[in-house]
């Protein structure tokens, strides 16, 4: 009977076989490297160029990674033994220029040779997101993407609760939160990720504990500030898309302006009793906050939810329509709603679409706001007095 | 007649109502028809300078008069005029 060694001898005898440094040559004329370990190996590093096809799979799949029997093919595994299995099978299949790499990755990594080490998803990561994996529009790539990806939500209420919730789910890698609030019993009929026992608590406490108890992937950044002219720069730099979750006007102009001038669009929404309000708007790309609202309306005009109240499901539905928006900009995919207003009607259970066109005299996105921005120069808002406000004329 | 769709932060100034239909060859008699019915509203919309206030956008079938003729944008029958203000409502920072 042979020993394990005995058949390993026997077939390396009926293979050709190539030192690391060999098959680096080969790889620059053009060979074929195929990579025949497992998956996690492969997860946790590779050799730039090279096919992954697991010596498990190698007879049934290696035809469609290299169709032509005579293309120059290198197998390696992680120390030379599966590849020169892999190697006389392929033999058999009747490839005739193919070699095993002897010493494998482990030799070729010893030599200082590049390697590519890909962000890969972990067993576990595998099982959470499988649902995310098995859409196309996602698969790996779009998930190695929303862990990868920063987003900011600016409050942590009633739009930001249902938005942090889902898009916690979603395995966004990173969630800023800013709020200084504390958790208040008027707050739990809509915040959903506060709870009864964290009444008193800090908002932000409260949402990393929520968070960091539905997805350990989760990296929240808890900013237990109100966000002012002094902090917004810094508080904002770094993140992919920011969530406006505000319900101050002056908060609200103060994010859109900063937003415009570091590029990052901003997924905005606002709630009043049974109705949303809800668009997109990507700096330069479609209009900003104050494309749409110059200035702010006087505070009879726009009570907050705090005078005029809020159908709690209001806020829930609008922050989801919102972390949509999100997962659409970190994936890259669909339409979002940049140029349109989305109005939601609790009561009629419908939903209006408008028309937004960026105002081509926009004291902070307009074409000569962007060219004396980069100049260095801020933009004029003077013109803007918010206790002057806008006004349609008729033409005299 | 074109429908003028009211905000709800407007309503109790026309009665409660969704929707007021009026009459009016331009956004600006449609304004005026509308003013003339509810005067309270005059109020809420209009700027002491004269015209609209600019935090309340008017749209004409979905686009913002802005960007058409302002108040002299021609109005046809059964055309939809919405107002719409902004809104406060957010995540609760009160």
């Amino acid at each position: 009977m042979k020993s394990s060694s005995d058949l390993l001898q026997q077939v390396r005898a009926t293979i050709k076989e190539v030192t690391p440094e060999e098959a680096d040559a080969l790889r620059a004329e053009g060979a074929v490297l195929v990579d025949v370990r497992e998956q996690v190996e492969w997860d946790a590093g590779y050799i730039p160029g090279a096919v992954h096809v697991p010596r498990s799979y190698l007879e049934q799949n290696i035809e469609s990674h290299v169709p032509d029997r005579t293309s120059r093919v290198v197998l390696y595994c992680a120390g030379g033994t599966r590849s020169a299995y892999g190697a006389a099978t392929l033999g058999q299949l009747g490839y005739t220029n193919v070699v095993s790499m002897s010493r494998g990755f482990e030799g070729w990594k010893a030599l200082g040779l590049p390697t590519v080490s890909p962000t890969a998803l972990t067993p576990a990561q595998q099982q959470r997101y499988s649902r995310h994996l098995l859409i196309p529009e996602v698969g790996t790539a779009g998930q190695v993407k929303l862990l990868e990806s920063k987003v900011l939500i600016v409050g942590a209420g009633g739009l930001g609760s249902p938005a942090a919730l889902y898009l916690a789910a979603a395995g966004v890698g990173t969630l800023g939160i800013i709020d200084f609030d504390v958790v208040e019993a008027s707050n739990l009929q809509r915040q959903v990720l506060h709870s009864t026992s964290r009444i008193g608590e800090k908002k932000v406490d409260s949402a990393r504990q929520t968070i960091t108890a539905l997805n350990p992937d989760v990296n929240v950044v808890g900013y237990d500030e109100m966000l002012l002219a002094d902090n917004v720069e810094r508080t904002i730099e770094g993140y992919d898309v920011i969530l406006d979750g505000t319900d101050t006007f002056e908060t609200r102009y103060l994010l859109n302006d900063a937003a415009v001038a570091a590029g990052i669009p901003v997924v905005h929404a606002s709630v009043f009793r049974f109705e949303g309000q809800l668009t997109t708007f990507v700096p330069y790309v479609g209009p900003c906050y104050r494309c749409l609202y110059p200035t702010p309306p006087p505070p009879e005009l726009a009570p907050g939810c705090s005078v005029a109240g809020v159908l709690g499901v209001v806020p829930g539905i609008m922050g989801l329509l919102q972390a949509n928006e999100v997962l659409k900009l970190v994936l890259g995919i669909g339409e979002t709603l940049s140029g349109r207003l989305l109005l939601f009607d609790a009561l009629d259970a419908s939903f209006s679409e408008l028309k937004l066109e960026r105002d081509p005299a926009c004291p902070v996105c307009s074409d000569a706001a962007r060219a004396a921005r980069e100049r260095g120069e801020a933009p004029n808002l003077a013109a803007y007095p918010t206790d002057a406000p806008f006004v349609l004329e008729r033409v005299q | 007649m074109s429908r003028v769709l009211i905000p709800s932060v407007l309503r109790p100034d026309v009665g409660g109502v969704k929707a007021v239909d009026v009459d009016g060859a331009t956004i600006g008699e449609v304004v005026d028809s509308l003013l003339e019915r509810h005067p309270a509203l005059g109020g809420r919309l209009l700027a002491p300078e004269g015209g609209l206030h600019r935090f309340v956008n008017v749209y004409l079938n979905g686009a913002d008069v802005r960007y058409l003729a302002g108040l002299e944008t021609k109005v046809d029958d059964r055309d939809e005029v919405r107002l719409l203000p902004a809104i406060a409502g957010g995540s609760g920072w009160e």
